[in-house]
């Protein structure tokens, strides 16, 4: 019963359908494995009785013969998604111990398929970094380590939790957020798959919101097909998100496996950055073969504006964040401080609750957004990301999808870049795009580093176009063959 | 434009957030490098180009004006730092 926790999530709901073991048999070896792992800092609360209890639901209703798509898979949940009557923190101070009275639609559709919840993982305060070091909590340390090192590395963030709690198979999956990066990034700095749909495909309702424009949810996995069923969960139309798309949803899964013959692949020159590391570009190269080799034709394309996606991102998500952000006031939930005038409220607790990074970028967006400057930067900013989605538009006349790496470099270690803001940003140097354009975008692990560190690939598409990816991640998938994980450490 | 000491304290005041005084020059140095990374955006030419305000391509969807949940008080009220008679008690506003 041991190895329950190495299961895919495939092939543990077969293990469960075919009633090879309970649901409370794989939630409490889930629940030990976390309790073993608390040095990797992953979740910052676990929820054992819940879980057990909802595991054990799911038992009666596979007794029966009953039971939805993700009946008793026990999962992880970014502590950006509300949870009723479970606290919710999005990592900040600010939210104290908020205990919302609703649950966000992405969760209350994993529960409807049966779906167990471990607990809430930890992630960069509101989402806002690229290393998990910005968490009230601490930073999450990821599984993988350097051969021949015990330092420790970032997990990546924002969504450190959920890539380190599945890579060190503390959950059969997790459910995570992505703004500019944050679902792929760590996801190629810990070995796993991690997806950023479409804008529009996941509802927002109930997630903390960052930047609501840019703001999308994704599933990080063990494998493609993995992704591919827990993203049909928690895909769909909802009424309480304006901005969700009233379109159906597809059997995503059923797109891993298909032949990617005929596909056109295209490879956009301006990602070949100045001092790329020559591993990245031998992992690049490597994918460009294997999909080859399995039918596709390449082209080159390409898109002049992306070296101006990071600064464009760099005005957008804070103007809307120093927005969103106004709402923790002191008044209604969460931190209070100061006094006696009302303003003395709102300044302390602001002051008190937010950590330094989201400070720098609430005054970034205030700054853009005041009196005198707003066309000078938000409006100059809305009209890059035109400019930008445009180059998507075009690239799409040549070829069906894109193929990149996920980031610029493998895990570095914690507190290597936290002391400048640039460098942390230029993490998501490769992934910002798609958010400013609302593609959806995957990152697979595909290769390691010399050092023995994963190293992940990148797979563009056409909006709604989920299926193309899951069925080029599929061939690459097979053709990388990447089965290592961490060395159990901790 | 190059941000200064007094205007990190005006930003901080619109964004409600208190910062030292021995903390404005710090942060006005960090902001100016951010800003001035940002600054390339100059270099895109955007004439004629209608700014991005919405990723997807749909309408905004209407609904009826009627009321789909309340009359819930006690939920609403049950984070608040203070509260009193199903009212949240904040600081006073009016002299």
């Amino acid at each position: 019963m041991s190895d329950l926790t190495k299961l895919t999530l495939k092939a543990a709901l077969a293990g469960l359908k075919a009633r090879d073991f309970s649901s409370v048999d794989i939630t409490k070896a889930h629940i030990e494995a976390i309790e073993q792992a608390r040095g990797l800092n992953a979740y910052v609360l676990e929820t054992p009785d819940r879980a057990l209890a909802m595991a054990a639901a799911s038992d009666e209703r596979l007794a029966r013969g009953e039971g939805g798509a993700l009946e008793g898979a026990p999962l992880g949940i970014k502590d950006l998604f509300c949870t009723e009557g479970v606290r919710s923190t999005a990592a900040s101070k600010i939210l104290g111990n908020f205990v919302p009275a609703y649950e966000s639609t992405v969760t209350t559709q994993l529960w409807r398929d049966g779906a167990v919840m471990l607990g809430k993982l930890n992630l960069d305060e509101f989402a806002m970094g690229s290393s998990n070091e910005t968490s009230a909590f601490g930073p999450v340390i990821n599984p993988w380590r350097r051969s021949g090192s015990d330092a420790a590395l970032t997990p990546g963030g924002s969504s450190g939790g959920s890539a380190a709690a599945t890579a060190a198979d503390l959950c059969l999956a997790a459910t995570a957020t992505d703004t500019g990066g944050s679902i792929r990034q760590p996801a190629s700095f810990t070995g796993t798959v991690g997806i950023k749909p479409t804008y529009g495909r996941c509802s927002r309702w109930g997630i903390v919101a960052f930047a609501s424009s840019l703001d999308q949810a994704g599933p990080i996995a063990k494998t493609v097909e993995d992704a591919a069923i827990m993203l049909r969960s928690m895909s769909g139309h909802d009424v309480k998100d304006s901005t969700s798309l009233p379109v159906e949803v597809p059997d995503f899964a059923s797109y891993v496996g298909k032949s990617v013959k005929g596909l056109r692949i295209g490879v956009p020159k301006e990602y070949r950055i100045p001092g790329m590391p020559a591993e990245i570009e031998k992992l690049w190269a490597d994918g460009i073969a294997w999909l080859k080799d399995a039918g596709c034709e390449i082209v080159e394309v390409s898109l002049p504006h992306t070296k101006y996606a990071l600064p464009a991102y760099y005005i957008v998500a804070p103007a809307e964040a120093s927005s969103n952000l106004a709402r923790y006031d002191g008044m209604r939930y969460g931190l209070r401080a100061g006094g006696p005038s009302l303003t003395d409220v709102y300044e302390e607790s602001r002051a008190q609750g937010f950590g330094e990074e989201v400070k720098r970028r609430i005054l970034i967006g205030t700054y853009v957004l005041s009196a005198g400057y707003y066309d000078a930067y938000y409006l100059k900013a809305q009209k890059v990301r035109r400019r930008i989605a445009d180059d998507f538009d075009q690239a799409w006349q040549s070829c069906d999808a894109l193929l990149t790496p996920t980031t610029p470099s493998a895990a570095f270690a914690l507190g290597e870049q936290s002391d400048d803001p640039i460098a942390m940003y230029l993490n998501d140097i490769f992934t910002v795009t798609t958010n400013l354009a609302g593609l959806p975008g995957l990152s697979l692990p595909a290769g390691r580093d010399a050092q023995g560190l994963p190293l992940g690939l990148q797979l563009i598409g056409r909006a709604l176009d989920e299926g193309t990816l899951f069925s080029l991640a599929g061939a690459l998938e097979k053709a990388a063959g990447f089965t290592a994980k961490a060395d159990r450490w901790w | 434009m190059a941000i200064d000491a007094a205007t990190v304290r005006k930003v901080a005041r619109l964004a409600r957030i208190r910062e030292p005084e021995e903390r404005l020059e710090p942060l006005a140095q960090e902001l100016n490098t951010i800003i001035s990374w940002i600054e390339q955006l100059e270099e895109v030419d955007t004439d004629g180009v209608e700014p991005m305000t919405s990723v997807v391509a749909v309408a905004l969807p209407l609904r009826d004006d009627v009321v789909t949940e309340g009359g819930d008080t006690r939920r609403i009220l049950s984070n608040a730092p203070k509260s009193a008679d199903g009212f949240f008690i904040v600081p006073k506003v009016v002299e």
